[in-house]
């Protein structure tokens, strides 16, 4: 039997309750006191936080739950958070939109709060695509440098962020750059040579041969666009093809794809997420990253 | 010994039984692979069906080959199961452990091993192999292996059921496997920690169903007037991980397939599912290994458990407080603020149950405390016991609103998380499965007691890394989250928050690293240990069951 009598342990003096399982025993040691202290307190403390504060649901007689007598509520303090928010915001905003943005930008406190406001913004909705600075990445255009498609004064800005690049939109920017190789427009080899050509405008290396033998495809399907001299419209959306800078890349293979298939990057409308005036600090703060026109 | 004898003849009731549920499993299997809805769904089933023929096919050769008088002789412990326990712990534990490692570094450096056309390696799909890895592979088999172990022991009788205990050890690594097979191929229900689909949930009742009645039916039949403590926490933790498990993963399958949709919806949804995941840190995490807690540290240290009565009021003040605490995991959401009171209040109530197992754990080395230095596995244990109490404080401090406006979402819920899994859940599965190596192959000592101390301080080095960089970033991150400018917006967008964690996260990679190097060190002691081997050491002071120091 292992039941036994309790016997008093050797080296606490404490009875043990006689019970014993494969050897191991059990003392007959009291709660600490401390323990039951901080338990208790713990419990009491619950129980002054029920009272102040909603608790318990589904009591009798009570509609809802117990709303606690201090009348906190999560969500009326978000209400009034943000109103108050918007409200410290509202001064500034009004100045924002009343005004033109080239002049609103001439008064150095507003300036401030435009680009605080835009760089906010353009953290958590731009900066994915475009960087956490504006660098941009293949296939997002760099907002860094004076390069624009679709022109880089404050207002150009503002309506590529109202209206998006092909974003499906009434007033959207959008352009047709011809799929040439994958429509059939011109043979693989034309775009071989057209390729070289393109490269060359930007005084890259290029083979002369296929140069030669492009430029009356370029002043042919290309100029109209892109212009005699390959500097682009911005008006249009095309871009300039001698400044060395490229949206897909600026390699051979990566230059010949981009006649071949044709790009057609989208940006959304922002005004279905974003306020006016938060949509006229975007343009501010994006004009002052290094380019603007 | 009582007269305890079982009809003993070749066909017993429980091979047949087991057998006939394989049976059955087979046939289902067949019938659903061939109207599988979906390519994943039809690998499962042709796994199910391969798993059923391979029981049967080994039931068959066992029962021709085996003795029928010793086959389930009840003179003798059960031990066969445990060694299979303690080596599916190890694989697991190693595999789960590797995947945390990968997940580190692919969180510093985002491209590695991502492979756009090729899903099986991202991040997503990687995250709860590694969770399920670790608490469910790598925690569920050192509770089923010392679950078992222990109810025989202290109940003084062979484990129950006949061959049913095999069904539960093979049955759930079928679980196992189908559940991370299907993570790789993209089948999860997008519960945390309960992402198996609809058919894994349903093998798993089953075999959870058959370990519940396996560990009943040997407490039934105990020799022992009481039942000891570790089994009434084994109990709790088999009997709540049950009822978590049917109501959190309620859902309908859209087709034979591999995909179903939850009952539950909206904020009822999540309640639900952190009902569910806090209760299974509570009951799987938690009271699981207090059960280890309190039969490996008094038996290795061979002292009595300190306080009878406390390991009453805690057991009880713990489960009844536990089960409210779960809507801490969702301040400041749409849940109702009463039901965020209660989840925080009861969570501030639940730091003393929960401080009660550790004051027992730690106050039974009372009058052995030259273990600590003598026996580097009571050490691991002891530290273990340690980190249990620091992650059971930093809870109830994280599940106030207040604090948990910072840390929530932050890196510093994953360093919480990690000082209960590594220091408290790890350590104390390393300490148990020193134990019980040692004990099962019956060997004098370990292998090596150097490499437990290697083992042991690699492991602890790596955890401190690991909380202490995740604090820091965690706290950096919520810091940086609420900074307003002058203005009222907002300083930091989230990528700038993101970027600058990566010294932390580097940090946290090798404190993963170390960890998963010490338990590589305790592979290869283990196996040296089962094979019998013996390292020429001068501490070798460690005798298998020392008997009983004289008080200090």
């Amino acid at each position: 039997m292992t039941d036994r009598s309790p016997e008093v342990d050797d080296h606490s003096g404490t009875e043990t309750t006689g019970h014993e399982w494969d050897g191991i025993k059990e003392l007959n040691t009291p709660l600490p006191r401390w323990w039951r202290f901080i338990f208790w307190g713990t419990v009491i403390w619950s129980v002054v936080y029920w009272i102040l504060m909603p608790a318990w649901p589904g009591l009798p007689g009570m509609s809802g739950y117990t709303p606690g007598v201090r009348g906190h509520s999560d969500r009326a303090n978000v209400a009034a958070d943000l109103s108050a928010a918007q409200a410290s915001r509202a001064e500034f905003s009004q100045v924002l939109l009343a005004r033109s943005a080239t002049d609103a930008v001439r008064d150095p406190q507003l300036l401030q709060f435009a680009l605080a406001f835009g760089e906010s913004i353009f953290g958590d909705n731009c900066a994915t695509c475009h960087g956490a600075g504006g660098g941009g990445a293949i296939g997002y255009p760099s907002l860094r440098d004076d390069v624009w498609l679709w022109g880089g004064t404050m207002d150009a800005i503002e309506y590529t962020l109202i209206h998006g690049i092909r974003s499906g939109a009434p007033n959207e920017r959008a352009n047709q750059m011809p799929a040439y190789g994958r429509d059939g427009f011109l043979k693989p080899s034309e775009i071989d040579d057209l390729a070289h050509y393109v490269r060359s405008l930007s005084g890259l290396e290029a083979d002369r041969q296929a140069v030669a033998r492009a430029a009356p495809i370029y002043q042919r399907e290309c100029v109209d666009c892109h212009g005699a001299e390959g500097r682009g419209d911005q008006t249009r959306g095309a871009p300039n093809l001698t400044d060395a800078e490229w949206l897909y890349g600026g390699d051979y293979a990566q230059v010949r794809t981009s006649i071949y298939e044709a790009r057609a990057g989208v940006m959304p409308n922002w005004d279905k997420r974003l306020d006016p005036a938060a949509i006229r600090a975007v343009s501010i703060y994006v004009h002052s990253l290094g380019g603007g026109e | 010994m009582g007269a305890n004898e079982q009809v003993r003849s070749s066909g017993d009731p429980s091979s047949w039984a087991v057998a006939i549920t394989l049976a059955v499993m087979a046939a289902i299997g067949l019938v659903a692979a061939a109207n599988a809805h979906d390519l994943a769904f039809a690998t499962h089933m042709w796994m199910v069906v391969a798993a059923a023929v391979v029981g049967l096919q080994a039931i068959l050769v066992w029962t021709t080959n085996s003795d029928p008088e010793k086959r389930f002789d009840p003179t003798y412990y059960d031990d066969g199961i445990i060694k299979a326990g303690i080596a599916a712990s190890v694989f697991w534990g190693l595999a789960g452990f590797l995947v945390g490692l990968v997940l580190a570094l692919q969180l510093t450096w985002p491209n590695l091993f991502y492979f756009p056309d090729w899903g099986f390696t991202n991040f997503g799909r990687l995250r709860p192999l590694h969770t399920s890895a670790v608490i469910f592979a790598f925690g569920g088999n050192v509770l089923i292996a010392t679950s078992f172990y222990v109810v025989q022991r202290t109940c003084r009788t062979r484990l129950a059921g006949g061959l049913w205990p095999w069904f539960v050890f093979w049955g759930y690594q079928l679980f196992i496997v189908i559940a991370a097979t299907g993570y790789l191929m993209g089948v999860t229900q997008s519960k945390e920690y309960a992402e198996p689909e609809w058919y894994a949930d349903i093998w798993l009742t089953v075999v959870w169903v058959a370990y519940l009645l396996v560990f009943l039916a040997t407490i039934w039949k105990r020799r022992e007037p009481h039942i000891y403590v570790a089994n009434w926490f084994y109990l709790a933790f088999i009997v709540t991980v049950a009822m978590l498990h049917l109501v959190n993963n309620l859902s309908l399958p859209a087709a034979v397939g591999s995909k179903s949709y939850s009952v539950m919806a909206g904020v009822q949804s999540a309640l639900t599912q952190w009902w569910y995941a806090h209760n299974a840190v509570g009951f799987f995490l938690t009271a699981g290994f207090l059960a280890i807690m309190y039969y490996f540290i008094p038996k290795r240290v061979d002292r009595p458990v300190w306080s009878y009565r406390l390991s009453i009021v805690h057991f009880w003040s713990l489960i009844f407080i536990y089960i409210w605490a779960g809507p801490h995991h969702l301040h400041y959401t749409a849940l109702p603020q009463w039901a965020q009171t209660l989840g925080m209040t009861f969570s501030i109530m639940l730091w003393m149950p929960s401080w009660g197992g550790m004051i027992n754990g730690l106050m039974t080395l009372s009058g052995a405390w030259d273990r600590l230095r003598t026996d580097p596995v009571v050490r691991m244990m002891v530290v273990s016991v340690a980190f249990y109490g620091m992650s059971t404080f930093e809870g109830p401090v994280l599940s106030i609103r207040a604090v948990n406006a910072l840390s929530h979402y932050t890196d510093w819920g994953i360093g919480h998380v990690h000082s209960g899994a590594l220091g408290w859940v790890g350590l104390i599965s390393f300490g148990a499965l020193y134990c019980l190596t040692q004990w099962v192959w019956k060997r004098e000592r370990l292998y090596s007691n150097a490499l437990v101390e290697w083992h042991f301080w690699i492991a602890s080095i790596g955890i401190v890394l690991y909380i202490a960089s995740m604090w820091v970033s965690g706290i950096m991150e919520g810091l940086m989250w609420r900074t307003y400018n002058e203005f009222g917006f907002l300083e930091y967008s989230f990528i700038e928050t993101v970027s600058a964690k990566y010294i932390s996260y580097i940090i946290r990679a090798l404190g993963g690293g170390l960890f998963f190097v010490g338990s590589l060190i305790m592979t290869y002691n283990l196996i040296r240990t089962a094979r019998g081997d013996v390292r020429e050491e001068e501490d070798a002071v460690q005798a298998a069951r020392p008997n009983l120091q004289p008080a200090e």
